[in-house]
């Protein structure tokens, strides 16, 4: 059996499902719903690519590009903003953040 | 050959990703989430994107999985404590799970099912690199200025919503310092020999 493009559709899935579950499951630690996060954009990026290359265009490519720099970002502003949060509060757990609702 | 490798990978895959979001230190879950991406990239090798493979390596583990420790380590949080009762969300969390994947195959099953199995990672060029340098900076170039752009407001956003001046810490003062006299600085005595001053 060759390697086709459902085998990686099927590992992109089962990651992007994983993801899901995470955030779900970590509902209180917000430092592994954002690497849940990071794995849903993974399973996008490798969905993206593997479509790219099996059907022979590049334009797949360049957009998990551009989807790995949006990644880089979130990543890099939602901490800086979880920092900021810690700094204030002292914890991070989420079911505390509800300071704008008077 | 292929086959047998792509199973691997795939498989220490979905074990790290599910380590990551099962661990109880989330620097494990980092260290998982290290490995994860990095099979992701051997997976990435198999069909000869190796552009991008390297990309996920550089970007991800280089940059996002090391700011994820950094911010794990600088947090001085009690894990233990946030890890309690998590257990009771495990069916809610394990059934939209089983609905998120139904669609997923669901849809790829009846989407996908007359597309080849052979494969072409760079389509109209020698390496993948090549292909992918000669639509970027031609076709998709106002995408890829924009993605700089995305990244400068991110890192501006990162630093404006971090940097905090504490008063206590002692910092360079320029204007104060160029506009120093010699009378604010120094005084000259004359003493008397033998007295002192």
């Amino acid at each position: 059996m060759d390697l086709g493009l459902s085998h990686f559709l099927a590992v992109s899935a089962a990651l992007f499902t994983i993801g899901v579950v995470g955030i779900f499951v970590n509902r209180k630690n917000i430092i592994v719903i954002l690497m849940a996060i990071e794995l849903i954009l993974l399973s996008v990026n490798l969905n993206l690519i593997a479509f790219s290359v099996f059907s022979g265009t590049i334009a797949g490519q360049v957009f998990a590009m551009l989807v790995l720099t949006v990644a880089a970002a979130e990543a890099a502003v939602g901490l800086a903003i979880l920092v900021v949060y810690f700094r204030n509060r002292g914890d991070i757990s989420v079911e505390n953040v509800d300071l704008m609702k008077g | 050959m292929a086959v047998f490798a792509f199973y691997l990978i795939a498989a220490v895959v979905l074990v790290s990703a599910l380590a990551v979001i099962m661990a109880r230190n989330p620097v494990h879950s980092v260290l998982w989430l290290i490995l994860a991406f990095f099979s992701s990239a051997g997976l990435l090798v198999l069909i000869g994107a190796e552009f991008l493979a390297m990309l996920l390596v550089v970007v991800y583990v280089g940059a996002v999985a090391v700011l994820f420790l950094f911010v794990v380590m600088m947090l001085d949080v009690d894990f233990v404590e946030l890890k309690r009762g998590t257990l009771r969300y495990w069916p809610f969390a394990v059934l939209v799970g089983i609905i998120f994947a139904a669609e997923i195959v669901l849809a790829s099953v009846i989407g996908t099912a007359d597309l080849a199995s052979n494969f072409d990672a760079s389509p109209g060029a020698d390496t993948n690199a090549e292909a992918i340098g000669q639509v970027m900076y031609t076709q998709y170039l106002l995408l890829f200025q924009m993605a700089g752009v995305i990244l400068l407001v991110a890192m501006v956003g990162a630093i404006v919503l971090t940097l905090r001046h504490r008063p206590e810490t002692k910092r360079q003062n320029i204007a104060k310092q160029t506009s120093r006299r010699r009378s604010d600085a120094y005084e000259l005595k004359d003493p008397t020999p033998g007295q002192g001053i």
